[in-house]
């Protein structure tokens, strides 16, 4: 998260004769002899989109603890306060403490906090439980895990080496940590910090890298976005601008490579210059921030990356980069190497990616407002603060579609887009999103051109008078829970509920996905099992996009029945299959109307499952 | 594959907790009992932490430097409002007045985030003149601020002769802003708590961009 960088005034296209009414109206608001007069927060403009009038989200009562709250396709299992040590009990609003990012390892969940990080024990999923609360405040405090390593992100000033509270009086210091540490918490009494890498702008974000032919070795991309320090406290850091300071900490990303044998030995291997113009060299390679023409968003310069999101098994990473979103090919960890890279001249500041388990489209977010201001009011435009869905196809992306909360959050909630994860349900593309006080979202992505709701919770504002900065920084799935990790009021579980857009069949599939470690930014590949659950799923699917011949869906479900109870031969399975397979073919030869793609994949489920 | 079935095992007990209901405590009751570990400098041991230091951590958190570059801060985004004002009826371009709006929106937000620091840790406000005070050689001014002379020059002027000098200005003034962040990162004890130090930050990386845009402008105009 960043605080308010420049407020984007101007809207887009339609939006435009009403922007051109509010500038008038402010310009007009303008006084030379009293400047400072604030203009009236009265004038509301019109709203820019449309919302369901019935939305139980709308005008939900205020509260830290005991806001209201409403909720469609989810429900809550349990709301776990942070810990002792880790929040003001005079003020939800006390940077300090507040809550990040969460991570998964084991039967254990990791959740990061501005003055350190706690340990939960998932013994009982829908019950966090307490483990270890660890103090090593640095800010932001976004977490990741692999093995018995916890790697967390440090870049203010305060940040110690010795994981100290007291900060650090000098302006040059030794004593000063910006960069990930690295924690062995193989011993849940002494949790060790085994290696703290320093960098030259600290550590916003980072990344976890796995080389799939690399065993002995895990890799961290560091995201520093702060400012760089000076060459007296760390030598070599120098943040000048590129024609004069060829060697500036700006327009790079670090690497670091940490054996797994000694994380002790760490260190920064690399800094690539990923946004280098690849003809001229220049390492300003990309957008040089501003607007892109009347009515457009202000666009941060890239000079940073705010987020990267790794799929090793594609060998891709999607970076939020400031002012673009860029595809990587990491098939050198070391040395990732930038492929393509899109603009939109909607977005403030790209924030973070998450590809779909096809690796076939990644969705950016949009930080309009830098997550402290409220971006999801009615007169915000639902293109702005939102996420944009591109495809990639050879390596290229292309823009589908925007999404954004769809309904409007107050004056007093801080709300834009923001970090979430995908949900392994079987033939579509979902996505759980945390909105800060707008609550959690999911989208189905499936057409990216489409997005659409399926499922929601949100809370009234912490309050009705102020904007205090709260709400949920990441909501991610993990084995088959929604684990919510809220920045004043702390870790919320919640489990799918069936209604019209995801059914029984659908959660079912996804909730068999069980995986042992989970860190947002290093996505996995999920394979389904051929089991009954997922052919329910991919049936459900087709009969609710009347994708499949009506006369087909007794079939089916019958065969189905009986593969549960274990009475469906390999032989009866194979005949429904190659009914479904000739109605895919009879499809794909324009002959009928329907579901190819779901058809054959159905079949296929069938057959393997008299495998 | 097999055809067994993997059925997906559902908890027994769910504990519901409805946050509206009426028993819920409106602040939070935190997790007691369980211990809380500081650890140490790399290959150090961790030691058990008492919570009770946390609250030293107020005393500790913001310094006198902090505080001078918030009371210094208030007054320079209170002079590029009065800048800002100028522009609607002597620019010449929308383009123009659209940068000057969105500069004027952001200071005057950041200005609100600078009151509200100040009075959540009771030191004193600056008065919403100071700036004039400044310009009348009552205070000394911050850096980049632009003298009485130089304010009275850029109001009597009008057209593209405004534009080009707004633009000098306001890019000494910014770059003002740049010097005071650096000053207060070159203090001790400064830019230590959260809050403080994602400001000077964003006011660093923001008003950096707006002098680069500010001088492409400027070159357009020459």
């Amino acid at each position: 998260m960043i605080l308010e960088q420049i407020s984007g005034f101007t809207h887009r296209g339609t939006a435009l004769v009403m922007m051109l009414v509010m500038t008038a109206s402010l310009i007009g608001g303008f006084s030379e002899t009293n400047a400072q007069q604030v203009v009236p927060d009265s004038v509301t403009p019109a709203p820019l989109f449309t919302w369901d009038p019935n939305d139980p989200r709308l005008e939900l009562g205020a509260g830290w603890m005991n806001a209201e709250s409403a909720i469609r396709g989810l429900e809550q299992v349990s709301a776990i306060p942070r810990p002792d040590g880790f929040f003001n009990p005079a003020t939800p609003d006390d940077g300090r403490f507040s809550n990040t990012d969460l991570a998964f390892q084991g039967q254990y969940l990791y959740q990061g906090n501005y003055n350190g990080f706690q340990i939960y024990d998932l013994d009982d999923p829908n019950t966090p439980m307490l483990a270890l609360s660890v103090v090593c405040p640095g800010g932001q405090g976004d977490v990741s895990v692999y093995g018995d390593l916890v790697f967390m992100s440090a870049q203010e000033t305060r940040g110690r080496l010795d994981c100290g509270i007291e900060g650090v009086a000098d302006s040059i210091s030794a004593e000063r940590m910006r960069g990930v540490r690295i924690f062995d918490v193989s011993d849940l009494s002494n949790p060790m910090q085994v290696a703290a890498i320093q960098s030259c702008r600290g550590s916003h974000t980072h990344t976890l890298v796995v080389d799939p032919d690399d065993s002995e070795n895990v890799y961290v991309y560091i995201q520093g976005t702060s400012s760089v320090r000076p060459t007296e406290e760390l030598p070599g850091c120098s943040g000048g601008e590129p024609d004069e300071d060829p060697n500036t900490a700006l327009f790079r990303i670090e690497v670091v490579r940490v054996p797994l044998d000694a994380p002790e030995d760490a260190e920064i291997v690399s800094m690539p210059r990923i946004f280098a113009d690849a003809e001229t060299g220049n390492i300003a390679g990309l957008w040089a921030g501003g607007d892109h023409g009347t009515g457009t968003q202000d666009t941060r310069r890239t000079h940073q990356c705010h987020d990267i999101t790794v799929y090793p098994e594609i060998g891709l990473a999607a970076g939020a980069c400031s002012g673009n979103g860029i595809l990587l090919d990491i098939s050198d960890v070391v040395n990732p190497r930038r492929i393509d890279e899109v603009l939109d001249p909607n977005f403030a500041y790209w924030h973070s990616a998450t590809f779909n388990n096809g690796g076939t489209k990644v969705v950016f977010t949009d930080e309009w407002g830098g997550g402290g201001q409220a971006r999801c009011r009615a007169s915000d435009p639902p293109t702005w603060g939102a996420n944009a869905i591109f495809t990639i196809e050879d390596g290229e992306m292309t823009l589908g579609g925007y999404y954004k909360l769809p309904v409007p959050q107050t004056e007093t909630e801080n709300c834009v887009a923001h970090n979430g994860s995908i949900i392994p349900v079987p033939g579509r593309d979902l996505m759980v999103q945390a909105w800060y006080q707008g609550g959690l979202s999911i989208m189905d992505f499936t057409d990216p051109e489409n997005a659409f709701e399926v499922a929601f919770f949100d809370r009234g504002p912490l309050s009705a008078e102020a904007l205090f900065t709260g709400g949920y920084w990441s909501t991610y799935w993990h084995n088959g829970r929604i684990y919510g990790a809220e920045i004043s009021r702390g870790i919320d579980v919640f489990r799918l509920t069936p209604t019209e857009h995801l059914s029984q069949a659908e959660i079912d599939a996804a909730e068999l996905i069980q995986i042992d470690q989970f860190n947002a930014q290093m996505q996995p590949l999920t394979i389904w099992p051929a089991v009954v659950p997922v052919a329910r799923a991919y049936l459900d699917q087709l009969v609710r996009g009347n994708g499949i011949l009506n006369d087909r869906v007794p079939d089916v479900g019958n065969i189905l029945d009986r593969a549960e109870r274990g009475t469906a031969t390999t032989i009866q399975l194979a005949e429904v299959a190659a009914q479904l397979d000739q109605d895919a073919t009879a499809i794909r030869a324009g002959t009928l109307g329907g579901d190819a793609e779901r058809l054959s994949t159905l079949a296929e489920l069938l057959r393997n499952l008299g495998d | 594959m097999s055809s067994k079935l993997f059925l997906p095992v559902y908890a027994l007990v769910i504990l519901v907790v409805t946050a509206s209901c009426a028993s819920t405590p409106s602040i939070p009751v935190g997790t007691t009992g369980t211990q809380i570990i500081q650890p140490g400098a790399p290959g150090e041991m961790a030691q058990a932490f008492d919570t009770a230091e946390l609250e030293a951590i107020g005393g500790l958190s913001h310094s006198v430097a902090d505080v001078r570059f918030m009371r210094g801060m208030i007054p320079h985004h209170g002079q590029a409002l009065d800048m800002t004002a100028l522009v609607p009826t002597r620019a010449t371009t929308n383009e123009f007045r659209s940068m000057a709006l969105r500069m004027q929106i952001s200071q005057r937000d950041e200005i609100r985030l600078m009151e509200r620091w100040l009075t959540e840790r009771e030191e004193v406000i600056p008065p919403p003149n100071a700036h004039r005070m400044m310009m009348a050689g009552d205070m000394a001014l911050m850096p980049g601020m632009l003298n009485a002379g130089q304010m009275e020059q850029l109001a009597s002027a009008t057209g593209q002769e405004f534009e080009r000098l707004f633009l000098e200005f306001m890019i000494m003034h910014h770059e003002g802003a740049l010097t005071m962040v650096q000053t207060l990162f070159n203090s001790s004890g400064a830019g230590q708590e959260s809050l403080i130090f994602k400001f000077a930050t964003d006011v660093d990386a923001d008003q950096t961009i707006e002098i680069m845009r500010m001088r492409r402008m400027l070159e357009e105009r020459r």
